[in-house]
């Protein structure tokens, strides 16, 4: 696989760095947790969550500068079927007579 | 990966002196192979062993079940048992079975390359599920778990005291290895294909892998992550599942049935891939419709995962979304409808001959046509509400997964086994055992069609005596399947010494594994396959070799 490199590389430095914010958002998901902001407490953290995600599939997964094709028709099937997981599980959870 | 230089001119001799199974004799050449072949004999091994584990606990439930009384186990025995039965079979066994054993083998020879694109993650999926395995294992002799294999909540999370973490982790990690066996099918399909070799020339079996692998990859994480949550409630009480600590009560099935339903079609959509193979070779036709069949493939793979909550409709979950999903269930039966009725046109004016794997091919179509109209009935929520839980729903999966599953794998191994060992096995000794394995599979099944619709419900050691009689009919048709399968057993083992020699293409098959030796260089070809023909050319194969030769 090492033979030839189909995506940008970066430094170490760069990856370090991420790496940090990565850390550092975890730090404000905890620290949120303990300020009381109602029903805005669950959607800071996964806003938090998905940036981090989004880190890691873009740089760390080196899903960014990718030049092959499958990458991104593999990125975009996993988010296609974690949508279908969602709103069908909510069609559902939002029609329920009993909640 | 010790490499061996394979004298490029030597023709195509019926035995190589020098093939992948006699390529290194240590268990270290073995164990540490990155070999395709080798790790699919691994997987062949160490299914076999666990398919025979759980075949042990299926005849505890069915000899249990012969008479209507608790007698032969405590009813806490008795749930443990059908659990272990499930689990075994289900993660150990019925979801490896075909991609991991014959998959592994035929998908770099069936498009001309020399191993997978990751050899060395196909053996790292090996060993995860072998420690997956081991660990069940260990699970099993230290106490087992009671909840079925489904995990139920709040079951499992709050009330039994059985080993729940270990198993779920057990499966976690089996779940890993069919994951790698996904992703390395999905890249060596895209990229490793032979000059010549479009999507429209591939064989029908590596269409098949290429959707099971879609759904191995995109399915199998969901499951994992719902298995740590469990563990995650059950050890730390975070609310998840339980509506007390601010949890949903039915995300656990939400979650585990989004993979648990798509799983099935894990275990069926390879099987069907080997039957369109057989049914193309033994009536010497190109399968009728060859996009649409290969296209079904990937339409039940996405489909597949649409129609989970069918396992829900009494759970609770809101009419609008029973109803929604009950339509998208009858849906995935379009492409599997495709399929049959597809390989019942290739058979229209074939020069069909009754070999064994043809027999297991024939058994697919039927078993699998009845498993998949008792799941449209199961679809229909009026029917599903009336027999859930009960033994209609059993005899159903078991039709599909037993009845499909296993009669496609069977038909594949017969099919294949001349390739992958070099020898025939004995004709006449398999067909008995397709005869076998038919008429004990319908012994066993058909008569809990009966018992679930008159109201027998599953997971009970006991029951109302007036349902004996159709239970003494199932116990005895295990008795008779049991034999239908250690009869291969037999004879495989016996044909690797004393089987005839197979030569390269002992059916006279299109496909490029039977133009390589049998069994194949430890580097699959001599020179890189070009590709110039269409899948299944079998129009353009000499009238005097039209006929499929019956093994003797
Ligand atoms: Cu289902």
């Amino acid at each position: 696989m090492s033979e030839h490199e189909e995506h940008t590389t970066h430094s170490q430095g760069f990856y370090l760095a991420i790496g940090i914010g990565l850390l550092v958002l975890t730090a404000t998901t905890v620290g949120a947790a303990f300020v009381n902001l109602g029903p805005f407490n669950p959607i800071i953290a996964l806003l938090i969550a998905t940036i981090k995600a989004t880190l890691v599939v873009l740089f760390f997964m080196h899903v960014k500068g990718a030049s092959e094709k499958l990458t991104g028709a593999v990125v975009v099937s996993g988010f296609f079927f974690l949508a279908i997981l969602l709103s069908l599980s909510l069609a559902d959870y939002l029609t329920r007579s009993w909640r | 990966m010790a490499s061996t230089v394979i004298p490029a001119n030597r023709a195509p001799a019926p035995t190589p002196k020098l093939n992948y199974l006699n390529n290194g004799h240590t268990l270290k050449s073995w164990l540490l192979t990155t070999d395709h072949k080798r790790i699919a004999v691994l997987y062949l091994i160490s299914v076999t062993a666990f398919f025979f584990l759980g075949g042990f606990f299926a005849m505890l439930i069915r000899l249990e079940l012969l008479t209507p009384q608790g007698d032969l186990m405590q009813a806490d025995t008795y749930n443990k048992v059908f659990t272990m039965h499930g689990i075994i079979m289900v993660f150990f066994f019925l979801i490896p079975v075909v991609p991991a054993v014959l998959g592994n083998f035929l998908v770099p020879l069936m498009i001309g390359a020399k191993d997978l694109a990751f050899p060395r993650i196909n053996l790292l999926s090996w060993y995860l599920y072998i420690i997956g395995g081991i660990l069940i294992s260990h699970v099993m002799l230290t106490g087992g778990v009671d909840t079925g294999w489904t995990f139920y909540t709040p079951f499992s999370t709050e009330y039994t005291n059985t080993k729940i973490v270990e198993a779920g982790l057990a499966v976690f990690i089996a779940g890993f290895s069919s994951i790698f066996t996904g992703l390395n099918f999905i890249v060596t399909i895209h990229r490793m294909r032979a000059p010549g070799l479009t999507w429209d020339r591939l064989p029908l079996f590596i269409w098949s892998n290429y959707a099971t692998s879609l759904v191995m990859v995109l399915g199998t994480p969901v499951v994992a992550i719902t298995i740590v949550l469990v563990a995650v409630e059950r050890l730390f009480h975070l609310g998840i599942f339980d509506p007390r600590l601010g949890g949903d009560p039915l995300l656990f099935q939400h979650l585990f049935w989004f993979y648990s339903h798509p799983a099935v079609y894990i275990m069926i959509l390879p099987s069907m891939g080997v039957v369109s193979e057989l049914i193309a070779c033994f009536a010497r036709k190109r399968v009728f419709g060859y996009k649409f069949v290969a296209l079904s493939s990937v339409a039940i793979a996405v489909f597949g995962f649409l129609v989970w909550a069918h396992h829900m409709f009494v759970a609770g979950i809101s009419l609008y979304a029973a109803m929604i999903f009950s339509f998208l269930s009858f849906s995935v039966g379009v492409p599997s409808a495709v399929k049959v009725f597809n390989w019942t046109a290739t058979l229209y004016k074939g020069s069909i001959s009754y070999a064994t794997p043809m027999l297991y091919a024939f058994g697919f179509i039927g078993l699998f046509t009845m498993g998949g109209l008792t799941g449209l009935m199961l679809a229909t929520i009026g029917i599903d509400v009336h027999v859930t839980d009960t033994y209609f729903v059993v005899a159903h999966f078991h039709y599909v997964m037993v009845g499909g599953v296993l009669m496609g794998y069977l038909g594949g191994m017969h099919f294949w086994w001349p390739k992958i060992t070099g020898r025939m096995y004995p004709e006449a000794w398999a067909k008995l055992s397709a005869l076998l394995v038919f008429v004990g599979f319908n012994l066993t099944f058909f008569p809990q069609f009966i018992l679930g619709y008159v109201g027998m419900p599953r997971r009970y050691w006991q029951y109302p005596p007036e349902f004996q009689a159709l239970n003494v009919l199932s116990t005895a048709g295990a008795s008779i399947l049991a034999a239908g399968y250690l009869l291969p057993m037999i004879y495989f083992v016996w044909s690797l010494r004393y089987g005839k020699i197979a030569g390269a293409n002992p059916w006279h098959a299109a496909g490029l594994e039977w133009k390589t030796t049998s069994p194949p260089p430890t580097f699959n070809f001599d020179e890189t396959p070009v590709v110039t023909w269409e899948a299944y050319n079998y129009d353009e194969i000499p009238p005097w070799e039209r006929r499929a030769p019956v093994a003797r």
